[in-house]
């Protein structure tokens, strides 16, 4: 009897041929010049970032930057902390890291709608009509991935939340969307693999017929998709989101919450070799009872989960190579509006970097006495970007060009934040 | 038996116009299978030209809307020096238009009588028949309502806890409303305005309640004033701080002049008796006393950026005044106000005609389609105005519109590149749509759910509408992906990425579409009296709209072979491989 594929072909090899065979179809946009000026930086041990997104725009005054005493500063107090800081009272657990933590106190920019403070934050571009721009994430796996080449599980991964697409990096850059349980639906097919793998045959052919016929991009990364599928259904990588594995002790000290379960799975995909792990916490849209609603459900939750990544990662010599990124799209208003509220603020706020060589316990920039206002030099999502390629040791150099012959300039232009690598 | 025959004419006519390319390597070829089977030389395997090629370009059917688009899309062609693709095949076409109109895929019944069919005339008559034809109302009209309750309330709309929103409710609402193909105009004339309680069964009940009820009660109406400006008008009066451009006040300004039609308007709770919980929701409007002293001048205030406050009363998008800024219901109802200005609006025109365009050319003249503001001009502006004022002196007929468009010449176009427009018409790239081809563009996850129904021949044993929707959206929910804000914006992961790979490759309903129960679709082609050949075929055509190629045919020949000559695996391998393939899932 015939067979597509003979025995004892593994099912790995079968799927470097199918890689093999769909190697003709070049993506739609190629990295037309990547220059790795440092290359010494290459050489250095694997890196990684994790994300801390906070969807719906903290008020960082009431978390990083306190104005006590003022009347825009609220009731929050501010407390010591194991760094040169101070940060607010209802931060305690995360107070005793800040040694391994900077704040940035004066980012300022502009947008400050949701979707497109999502966007730029994201990316580094204000949303344009005509393109679609990759988010930091798919940016920093895909610089990354040649690091890790026994990655089988989706170099970017979001736990919780939707983050920002691909844009023209393509589908196969997708961030892979899971949510805090760690539970991946339909992972099991119940068949045999030489069956799947004759299946995946069938399929392959009717694949290429469709590209052949110069359908464009979209059919092409659906062919990729494909492949990175059947890679995440046989891995033994998978183990990585099975969070409910870890001792009681260690949940415990994250928080049995969404987003406590997602910052410890963030370490798991980490340790597995994962480049990009995005963790979402939401209901920071805080235009009425701020205060009540952080003190009460927002920063609890925020400070466990937080400072539990940060120590872990510490205690387990990863710190050192994982940058970990605090941030929402904007921040909210200096005033307190008539519902005790605070709205969209986007020009004066902060963001919290650290690992990854990133020098902690300082704060670096300043707003006025009222938290109105940047004093010192402003930075943006691309100064952001720009210091973490640095922590990564991913040349800012880097250049992607799109097909139309746009360059784009990885963290288009932003500056390094210097005082975080003095 | 429900399995057609689809051998003899109607094949070759699905050779002839389903094929993929304008080559002869598309063939029926049977013989294989059958010597594997029989061993005996079977088919004709007869190769035919695509005959798309050479049909006539771009009829109007003397329809002067169709004219219009074919010429005001040719002008943008010829300025950008690009040539078009090939017209599609008739068996892409029909795939399409079912796909858009209905939410669906043609069954094989269904695509073989349009193949058959000889008739100059016979994209009109299927378009006509999808829209009017009685037999195709339920599924038209659960495809606009499909869409339209994505529009108004999300993907996620009605299923919050303690929700003020009947999914259910809206949805009957406009199920009936498209049925009845309710002028345009009528239709968001009552979702503005409309009164009562949002339970279907409820006394009181009226669906169209729905649009506003969760939208009324927060931060005094703030989502209500955005998603009507933004859905209704294309106006994104959400951002004040949008755009950088020096015109922010003006935009704050006008956002809350549009939020004060809204202030008489609250959603009133009814509870479960004996518990907090939610039982039903009513939309009322009540008089206002204003945040001033006067009711009969009711101001509303808000804060600029720099903590000044300044007032506003309602005032249109246009500046247009109330007869009175009263906020008594007596003298006016502001909703009412806001709702007649609308309907008479050209923005309502434009955004609507934007809107379905979108839908079936997968790009809208502007990009997002609901921000249609001057900072985002449209691509093609002669053809959006024109469109509007006809769509607008039709009596605001959606149907109308829709033939309008799905009978032009850049809807026909094949999804298939040329040299020309690969890279200077790929919206993906960047570039401003140019219609020069049709996008490819993934079916959206009920278009996928509704077409796997009818691909497998089970949309015709599915309980009533309402078990069949609670059905769908229990399914659609693993999908969405909220994004924790006050507005309620979300996403979906059913947008080509891994999760929908696994769905696609392992989920149950696939398992259920491969079944090989008796019964099942895969056993009822198995035991059909089909040929061999024609079984194969016959998934091709359910599925893609399109016969077997010779090498598929091989690869099916191969899959029996590995299957040891058990039909009824063999075809659920092939089968499943054509679900999952990227000509299954895109709209092409």
């Amino acid at each position: 009897m015939r067979r597509l594929i003979p025995d004892g072909m593994s099912r790995r090899h079968f799927l470097q041929h199918l890689a093999g065979a769909s190697a003709m179809t070049i993506p739609a946009l190629t990295m037309a010049q990547t220059l790795r000026v440092h290359a010494a930086d290459l050489q250095r041990r694997r890196k990684s970032a994790i994300m801390l997104w906070m969807s719906g725009g903290p008020s960082t005054m009431d978390i990083w930057d306190l104005k006590p005493g003022t009347n825009t500063g609220g009731p929050f107090r501010p407390i010591a902390t194991s760094g040169d800081v101070q940060i607010s009272e209802h931060m305690p657990l995360t107070a005793q890291q800040m040694h391994n933590l900077a704040i940035v106190r004066s980012m300022s920019t502009r947008e400050a709608d949701h979707g497109r403070g999502r966007y730029y934050m994201h990316t580094g571009y204000v949303p344009n009509p005509n393109i679609e721009h990759p988010s930091y994430g798919s940016v920093i796996a895909h610089e990354l991935i040649d690091q890790r080449p026994e990655l089988e599980i989706p170099p970017f991964v979001t736990v919780g939340g939707g983050s920002v697409g691909p844009g023209f990096l393509g589908m196969a850059w997708a961030p892979f969307s899971v949510s805090s349980t760690g539970q991946v639906r339909n992972l099991q097919m119940g068949l045999d693999d030489r069956r799947l793998m004759q299946r995946m045959y069938a399929l392959d052919l009717i694949e290429k017929g469709f590209i052949g016929d110069q359908r464009g991009s979209a059919a092409e990364d659906h062919q990729k998709v494909l492949k990175k599928t059947l890679n995440l259904m046989t891995s033994e990588q998978m183990q990585a989101f099975k969070v409910d594995q870890e001792p009681a002790a260690v949940k415990e000290r994250y928080g049995t919450d969404a987003f406590g379960k997602g910052c410890l799975m963030a370490r798991r995909l980490v340790e597995a070799g994962v480049p990009f792990v995005e963790v979402d916490l939401g209901g920071w849209d805080n235009h009425q009872n701020i205060f009540t609603t952080l003190a009460d459900q927002k920063l609890p939750v925020l400070d466990k989960a937080m400072s539990a990544l940060v120590e872990d990662l510490d205690q387990r010599g990863l710190l050192q190579d994982t940058a970990i990124i605090w941030m929402g799209e904007f921040s909210r208003t200096p005033r307190i509006n008539g519902n005790t509220g605070r709205d969209h603020w986007a020009r004066s706020w902060s963001i919290v970097l650290g690992g990854a060589g990133i020098k902690g316990g300082i704060a670096v920039g300043a707003t006025n006495s009222d938290g109105t206002a940047v004093e010192t030099e402003p930075y943006t999502s691309q100064d952001v970007m720009a210091s973490v390629c640095k922590a990564l040791g991913i040349s800012l150099e880097t250049t992607f060009t799109s097909r139309n012959g746009r360059p784009m300039k990885i963290a288009d232009g932003g500056k390094v934040i210097r005082e975080l690598f003095s | 038996m429900a399995v057609s025959n689809v051998s003899g004419r109607a094949a070759r006519q699905a050779v002839q116009h389903g094929g993929r390319g304008a080559t002869s390597r598309r063939v029926v070829a049977g013989a294989v299978w059958a010597v594997v089977l029989f061993g005996a030389a079977f088919g004709s395997g007869v190769a035919r030209r695509c005959m798309a090629a050479d049909e006539p370009a771009a009829l109007d059917y003397g329809i002067p809307q169709v004219r219009l688009i074919n010429e005001q899309v040719r002008a943008g062609w010829a300025e950008h020096q690009i040539t078009p693709s090939r017209p599609a095949t008739d068996g892409e076409w029909c795939r399409r238009v079912f796909l858009d109109v209905l939410g669906r895929i043609p069954s094989v019944d269904e695509l073989r009588e349009f193949l058959a069919s000889k008739e100059a005339n016979k994209r009109d008559k299927l378009v006509s028949a999808l829209l009017h034809d009685d037999k195709y109302t339920e599924e038209y009209a659960r495809n606009m309502t499909t869409n339209w309750t994505n529009v108004l309330i999300g993907r996620s709309g009605g299923t919050e806890r303690d929700t003020l929103t009947s999914r259910e409710g809206l949805q009957k609402y406009l199920r009936d409303s498209f049925a009845r193909n309710k002028p345009y105009d009528r239709m968001v004339y009552e979702l503005v305005t409309a009164r009562g309680v949002n339970n279907p069964g409820a006394e009181g009940f009226n669906g169209a309640v729905n649009f506003l009820t969760m939208k009324v009660n927060e931060e005094n109406g703030a989502l209500a004033t955005a998603a009507t400006s933004r859905i209704f008008l294309g106006l994104q009066v959400q951002c004040t701080q949008c755009h950088n451009h020096p015109f922010n006040d003006w935009k704050q300004q006008k956002f809350w002049e549009m939020n004060a039609f809204f202030r008489q308007t609250r959603a009133l709770r009814s509870f479960v008796p004996g518990t907090r919980d939610v039982a039903s929701a009513e939309l009322v409007d009540e008089d206002f006393a204003g945040e001033g002293s006067t009711p009969e001048e009711a101001e509303i205030y808000y804060e600029l950026r720099n903590g000044l406050q300044k007032v506003a009363y309602p005032r249109f998008i246009d500046g247009t005044e109330l007869p009175t800024n009263s906020g008594y219901l007596s003298d006016i109802n502001r909703r009412e106000a806001l709702g007649r200005m609308i309907v008479e609006s050209d923005y309502l025109d434009r955004t609507i005609v934007n809107r379905m365009w979108a839908h079936f050319l997968g790009y809208g003249f502007t990009k997002p389609i609901d921000d249609m503001g001057p900072h985002n001009p449209p691509s093609h502006p002669v053809l959006l105005d024109q469109l509007a004022k006809d769509f607008r002196s039709n009596s605001h007929d959606l149907k109308e519109l829709i033939r309008w468009i799905v009978l032009s010449e850049p809807y026909g176009l094949s999804s298939r590149t040329n040299s020309t427009n690969v890279t200077l018409d790929d919206p993906q790239l960047g570039e401003t749509p140019k219609f020069s081809r049709f996008y490819l563009r993934q079916m959206r996850a009920e278009e996928l759910y509704e077409s796997l129904l009818v691909a497998t021949e089970a949309h015709k044993t599915r309980g009533t509408y309402e078990e069949q929707e609670a059905a769908k959206t229990q399914w659609l929910q693993q999908f969405v992906v909220a994004f924790g804000n006050d507005e309620g914006e979300e996403a979906t992961t059913f947008n080509g990425t891994i999760p929908q790979a696994l769905m696609m490759f392992n989920g149950d309903l696939v398992k259920q579409a491969t079944s090989m129960d008796k019964g099942s679709f895969l056993w009822r082609v198995a035991n059909s009296e089909l040929k061999p050949a024609e079984k194969i075929n016959y998934l091709f055509l359910a599925a893609m709209s399109r016969p077997a190629t010779k090498n598929e045919v091989d690869v099916a020949n191969k899959l029996l072979a590995a299957r040891e000559g058990d039909v009824v695996a063999a075809l659920q391998d092939m089968w499943w491989a054509v679900l999952n393939s990227n000509e299954f899932i895109m709209n092409h």
